[in-house]
């Protein structure tokens, strides 16, 4: 992998810093190298990156002394960990009972649909990933989504689509 | 004139409906108009059908417009709402509007009325009196106040937390930990997330409490990815709580220390119960241990921890600063105090209504929630988060208890109420129960794992009506097995929805009525 040019060059662009120190390395360091903050590491790395390369967990495991094995289980535990980069939009759209409630699985339908996007899936052209979340906390005022980190409530198909085609401009 | 003072929430339920852009634009009427307005951005009061709830202080007190969208702000200036005039969105005096009046708000006493980082606001309505007492009491004293007020763990359990605070004291080890479970992942419940942005500095005053009562000096929150607006204000109350010195060595000069540590979940519900979050605390996958030990024996790093619930935290300073005795005086039988009960799903007046216990489903629903938003017959309510039982609608006068609801086989959880009407399909209810358990379940005991997947095909034939008698026997074995052999909560009580489902409405499996009673 390490030998092909362009994840080479992605690598160096993404993960170092102006001073060609590794921005992982760099995140470890300001966590202790602990590996009791490995999760604070991973969603650190990824809010930087986007998402957490193959190179980004073999660089974390070596500064926490764990295995590659053991920092793998621990990212593909949880569902905020990707592996691979995000869509530019990131839309999660709540799919727990109260949200049931008020007619997600309309909203849910209606989304895959328009952007041609299962759940749980980038856009081909890489424009939008859909994701189902199990509450976000905005229960009475269903159906909750999140756009780009951004909470809305009592979405409605066409609130939907102006909030994707408004995150996208 | 002097500025007038108003207050849009800052809340993310009042964000999500558009408060952010109303708190511009009324910034930016009032100065093209020339007026000078004071604008505090506040927590929610929690009557979210309302929001965005813009309130204006006047001299017979706070007086209430919402929901207010950016479209109605030049209208409101022009009624003259700076001074309380009349305007077709106007609801009187907030603490008059019945939904908030008939409450009992203890614990969110200052929640919405105050700006939530204002630390002088927070002092001058009650904030830091329960902190300041506890300074001046021996530790087990204020183990015995917390006993006496007959509070319990309102993360779901119930566990006394007088009692898990006084095996936390009576241990000897060098370090103990109180651990703050704020990984509120229940659908239809947001009351966590509503203090600890509308009050956040309650459930660090209750955490400094709980570190004097059992000799910890280190707390950790632990606080779900979902709710960024809730992680940025308890980083800045944190922040103010250092800086004002109620954190740090030497708690204002008593001796006292106390460190508190936010760290953030990674999108898994599993982690909200304890022993699996004190497992992502110590950065691994969040997998449930096995008790005992118990985590006030051996939690966090093997130390002695109380893990309690935001909402039983953010309850101490007013138990310390009234008196456990003042607060048992709420509440009927073995549950005292008052829950933070929160209305959700198609409900009319969705929101936080904080009662003492004892209050009927149908007050909650029909009295409060006034009934559906769609309009359409309530038929149905789980209470308790995705693990609690669907209630049928003519079981609603069940009083709203730990002992009352585990009677009538149901559970108080964490106060969720979700309402769904007549439309709503209990087969698929059912079936989502167990995939939620298959999506959520951290996969270390094989009746969670395996059985959640098992339930969900079992229920996919006899929702098909494929052997319905034989499968509906297996699918009743399966919930035995779960719930007895299930390490955890997750698996232990994923029987509750599925069984209250087909107890209540049969037919929506395609059942004769008496077939599953």
């Amino acid at each position: 992998m390490s030998d092909d040019p362009s994840k080479t060059q992605s690598k160096s662009q993404s993960v170092r810093e102006p001073d060609g120190k590794s921005v992982v390395l760099k995140i470890c360091q300001d966590h202790g190298n602990r590996p009791e903050n490995l999760i604070e590491i991973l969603h650190a790395v990824q809010a930087h990156d986007g998402y957490l390369s193959d190179d980004s967990l073999r660089d974390i495991a070596a500064c926490l002394n764990l295995t590659r094995a053991e920092v793998h289980g621990v990212t593909s535990f949880y569902h905020d960990f990707r592996r691979v980069p995000p869509g530019k939009t990131v839309v999660k759209i709540c799919l727990a009972e109260a949200c049931q409630a008020v007619g997600c699985d309309a909203l849910k339908e209606h989304a895959v649909q328009v952007l041609s996007t299962d759940m749980g899936t980038t856009s081909s052209d890489g424009g939008v990933s859909l994701e189902p979340v199990y509450c976000l906390g905005n229960c009475a005022l269903g159906p909750a989504v999140m756009v780009n980190g951004d909470l809305h409530g009592r979405v409605t198909p066409e609130k939907l689509d102006s909030l994707v085609s408004g995150a996208d401009s | 004139m002097s500025a007038v003072t108003v207050f849009v929430p800052k809340d993310a339920a009042a964000a999500s409906v558009g408060a952010d852009d109303v708190a511009v634009a009324l910034s930016q009427e009032a100065q093209s108009r020339g007026l000078d307005i004071n604008l505090i951005r506040n927590g929610s009061r929690g009557l979210l059908w309302l929001e965005p709830l813009v309130e204006v202080e006047t001299p017979s007190g706070r007086v209430a417009f919402g929901p207010i969208s950016v479209s109605d702000i030049s209208g409101l200036f022009d009624s003259g709402f700076l001074s309380g005039g009349d305007h077709d969105l106007g609801h009187g005096l907030t603490e008059d509007i019945p939904y908030l009046a008939n409450q009992e708000r203890l614990t969110f006493a200052r929640c919405g009325v105050i700006d939530p980082l204002d630390l002088a606001a927070y002092e001058s309505h009650g904030g830091l009196v329960g902190l300041k007492k506890a300074l001046e009491l021996e530790p087990s004293a204020i183990v015995e106040d917390v006993t006496v007020s007959g509070l319990r763990g309102r993360g779901g359990a119930g566990f006394p937390a007088g009692r898990k605070w006084e095996t936390v004291h009576k241990e000897s080890a060098d370090q103990k930990y109180i651990c703050c479970n704020a990984d509120e992942g229940d659908s239809g419940t947001f009351a966590d997330r509503m203090l600890m942005e509308g009050d956040p500095f309650t459930l660090l005053e209750g955490m400094v409490i709980a570190g004097r009562a059992v000799g910890a000096d280190t707390g950790y929150i632990y606080i779900r990815s979902e709710y960024p607006h809730a992680i940025r204000a308890l980083n800045d109350a944190v922040s103010s709580f250092e800086q004002a010195n109620l954190l740090g060595k030497n708690i204002l000069g008593s001796g006292q220390a106390f460190t508190i540590h936010i760290r953030v979940g990674g999108g898994a519900y599993i982690c909200g119960e304890e022993s699996s979050m004190l497992e992502s605390l110590e950065g691994k996958r969040g997998q449930v241990r096995a008790k005992p030990p118990i985590p006030a024996i051996s939690g966090l790093f093997g130390k002695p921890t109380v893990v309690n619930n935001v909402l039983t935290l953010a309850t101490v300073p007013y138990v310390l600063a009234n008196g456990g005795k003042v607060y048992s005086e709420y509440g009927q039988g073995k549950s005292r105090g008052t829950q933070p009960f929160q209305l959700a799903g198609d409900i009319a007046r969705g929101g936080l209504v904080e009662k003492a216990f004892g209050v009927t489903l149908r007050e909650l629903v029909e009295g409060f929630g006034g009934g559906t938003r769609s309009g359409r017959p309530v038929r149905t309510a789980q209470v308790g988060g995705p693990l609690g039982a669907y209630i049928p609608e003519t079981a609603f006068d069940v009083p709203m208890d730990y002992e009352s609801l585990a009677d009538s086989g149901a559970m108080l959880g964490h106060g969720g109420v979700v309402v769904f009407n007549e439309s709503v399909d209990m087969a698929r209810q059912a079936r989502f129960a167990m995939e939620f358990c298959e999506i959520e379940s951290c996969g270390k005991c094989t009746p969670c794992r395996i059985g959640s997947v098992r339930g969900k095909e079992t229920l996919d034939k006899i929702i098909v009506g494929e052997d319905a008698e034989k499968n509906l026997a297996v699918l009743e074995d399966l919930c035995v097995l779960m719930t007895d052999g299930s390490l955890c909560a997750m698996g232990g009580l994923t029987h509750m929805p599925v069984t209250s489902a087909l107890k209540h409405f049969p037919e929506d499996f395609g059942l004769a009525r008496q077939a599953a009673e």
